[in-house]
């Protein structure tokens, strides 16, 4: 755990990021603020249309019509992303942000050789001549594992099976030593025995280079793994956050209590699963106050009326939660 | 058919898929003369296992391991290249499609994807009303068919009015209901669900479990139940087969395979799976590698390739599935020689 007065790496700010579609207006992103210190990697868990996906491309500009960033801001070392220019903005992704997406089939181009993509970020982001370069793809092709590197930067894509695929993908992500890597549901396509080795691979990439990252999951098992920090999202809202540690023990917010609940406990028998009754409210129509009300044991009448705001709880925890839970409750 | 005859026997089930494109690409010249390939893709080799009345059967694996085809087969979607697949006593493995009629009121199929498995053109009421249907002959009979979908629908959690809905009106978890539903129509004792939860959120994927649990107490099912997914097979199995590249390595009650794995395969499964807990009791087997192609299978045993303790026996003969006792069976030569293996239990 780092030092909290460091000006953070990343700083994002009340960010919103909205679609606006023929349906309604998407409030994906409502409200998000969050930080990220040097080397710290920070778990983003929720479940679909949580908005954790939407969080990641926000950073990186990437969002499109009919998604529009609508207030906010993302500040990299202090400077604003969201005011930042079209050509700032390509000079910093792939160079102090990275991205690795879910499925390396499609993240990477089937009709460029491997070698080829990895050459093109460093032709973009470094002045080293042809060899060099070359030198530089091998020595990390090398580093995530896979062997005879210099033979394989010829080969195509298709030519790697899933888990040699996203090696590849952390490879290119790696290569032009970025400050923060996000790594958008990373192994969720992946089998279990390639996933660890996958999880294991990134921890000490991490921990070589010094970087940050945004680990974007809804398996909180993988997140309490690899993560210093957790941070939930519900109906693009945070509703907790705090050390991974604490938030597993003893989460505040009803929510993060029903998703570890949810999950089948390997080490002793249950008959049943705690579950979260209903499922997540149609996020173009979101009802008033509290988001989860609706699924929620402890909801009351307050929670109907009134939002509830991010307040400090027990340990490192914050959580936006009118009626908390005390260290050990059950909802 | 008697009494005594489990719900599922299936035994030495064999799938083989020949693939490999056109004539040109399979051609092949060599020394003496022109041959034509016949690539083929052992996806199931042998496997063995019994399901009795109520009871629920996991197989687990990782992607390619056969466990969807051996699903798949028993469902009769494909036919098995050899084998025998025993109903209550009854050899399906060789019937055709209306041979396979009244077999199917014994048994239904749940799918992994709730989007693709539903007719996007039906009614809700007219897809569960499918199988049901299909199983009854009389005007009369047909006249109460209405009356028991609508006490399906409640029975899985759905109401009534959703009869009248299209699948696209629904979310993942109710479409699995949905799914559920036209399945249990025609009463089955037994069940096949390939990876019934693998596509819902967690929260709701505890909702599925649970009404799945809860329908085998009430209605005396008995689950083949298909997941990579070992906390969910933790949850809900009363025991376990693991499978690898067509071949089970491992079966054993779910308590002790869960307690004391065997196979060095089980064991780096168990371990490579992610937890939330802070204790990690069992030591860790870490594979390298990948799974071999099912085109092209090692000799010996099918494992070999990654075990971090193959020696020579294990190029030249492969294991046989034997019994070690508690139930637990396992096909691994270390059996025979547990001295080579420190952690050996």
């Amino acid at each position: 755990m780092r030092d909290d007065s460091k000006t953070p790496l990343l700083a994002v700010r009340d960010l919103h990021t909205y679609f606006h579609t023929f349906a309604g207006t998407v409030k994906a992103v409502n409200g998000v603020s969050f930080e990220i210190g040097q080397g710290e990697v920070m778990g983003l868990v929720g479940e679909s249309g949580g908005g954790k996906s939407v969080v990641g491309f926000s950073i990186l500009g990437l969002i499109d019509s009919p998604g529009r960033i609508e207030a906010g801001e993302i500040l990299l070392h202090g400077q604003d992303l969201v005011t930042a220019g079209e050509a700032r903005l390509r000079e910093i992704r792939g160079r102090e942000i990275s991205m690795v997406f879910q499925d390396p089939m499609t993240s990477l181009n089937p009709l460029h050789s491997v070698g080829r993509q990895m050459d093109e970020v460093l032709r973009l982001h470094s002045d080293l001549d042809a060899g060099a370069r070359q030198k530089a793809c091998v020595e990390m092709l090398e580093s995530v594992g896979i062997s005879r590197a210099a033979e394989r930067l010829k080969a195509y894509p298709h030519q790697f099976s899933g888990g040699m695929r996203q090696r590849v993908v952390i490879a290119i992500a790696m290569l032009a030593g970025p400050r923060l890597i996000i790594a958008d549901e990373p192994t969720t396509a992946l089998d279990v025995t390639i996933q660890s080795q996958i999880l294991k691979l990134m921890r000490r990439q991490i921990a070589e280079t010094g970087a940050s990252m945004i680990l974007i999951t809804h398996d909180l098992a993988v997140v309490s793994e690899m993560a210093d920090h957790i941070t939930v999202l519900y109906c693009g809202n945070v509703v907790e956050r705090g050390r991974t540690r604490d938030l597993i023990a003893n989460p505040a917010h009803p929510y993060t209590r029903g998703l570890i609940d949810s999950i089948p406990d390997t080490t002793h028998r249950q008959d049943r699963l705690r579950q979260i009754p209903g499922s997540v409210p149609d996020i173009r129509n979101l009802p008033r106050g509290c988001n989860f009300r609706d699924r929620c044991p402890r909801a009351q009448t307050l929670c109907a009326e009134q939002e509830p705001a991010l307040t400090q709880q027990h340990g490192s925890l914050w959580a936006a939660c009118h009626f908390p839970l005390a260290p050990g409750e059950t909802a | 058919m008697t009494e005594a005859a489990p719900m599922l026997d299936v035994r030495d089930l064999q799938m083989h898929f020949p693939v490999g494109g056109g004539l040109l690409d399979r051609l092949r010249l060599d020394r003496s003369g022109l041959h034509l390939d016949r690539p083929t893709v052992h996806a199931v080799n042998g496997v063995s296992f019994s399901i009795d009345h109520g009871e629920i059967m996991a197989l687990v694996g990782e992607s390619g391991c056969g466990k969807s085809t051996v699903a798949k087969t028993i469902a009769r979607i494909y036919t098995p290249t050899g084998g025998q697949i025993r109903i209550e006593g009854e050899d399906v493995a060789g019937y055709g499609f209306a041979e396979m009629l009244p077999v199917r009121a014994k048994m239904q199929m749940i799918f992994q994807d709730p989007y693709a498995s539903l007719n996007p053109r039906q009614k809700v009421r007219d897809i569960v009303a499918e199988p049901l249907l299909e199983q009854t002959s009389t005007p009369q009979a047909r006249r109460e068919v209405p009356a028991q979908i609508e006490a399906l629908l409640a029975r899985v959690g759905l109401n009534a009015e959703h009869a009248g809905r299209y699948p696209h009106q629904f979310s993942g978890g109710q479409r699995q209901r949905i799914g559920i539903a036209r399945a249990l129509s025609v009463r089955p004792g037994l069940i096949v669900a390939d990876e019934p939860v693998s596509a819902l959120d967690v929260s709701i994927q505890a909702q599925i479990l649970n009404l799945m649990k809860d329908l085998r107490d009430e209605f005396g099912l008995a689950y083949l139940f298909i997941s990579h997914d070992l906390s969910v097979v933790h949850h809900i199995a009363d025991k376990v087969g693991v499978m690898y590249l067509g071949f089970m390595v491992e079966t054993a009650p779910r308590d002790v395979l869960f307690a004391r794995p065997r196979h060095p395969y089980t064991r780096a499964l168990l371990s490579a799976a992610p937890s939330i807990k802070e204790d990690r009791s069992t030591e860790e087997i870490v594979l390298s590698g990948e799974v071999p192609s099912a085109l092209d299978l090692p000799s010996g045993c099918c494992f070999r390739t990654r075990c971090p303790f193959a020696w020579e026996r294990c190029a030249r003969e492969r294991p046989a599935l034997q019994d070690v006792g508690d139930g637990q069976t396992l096909a691994c030569h270390l059996v025979d020689e547990p001295e080579r293996d420190s952690t050996w239990q």
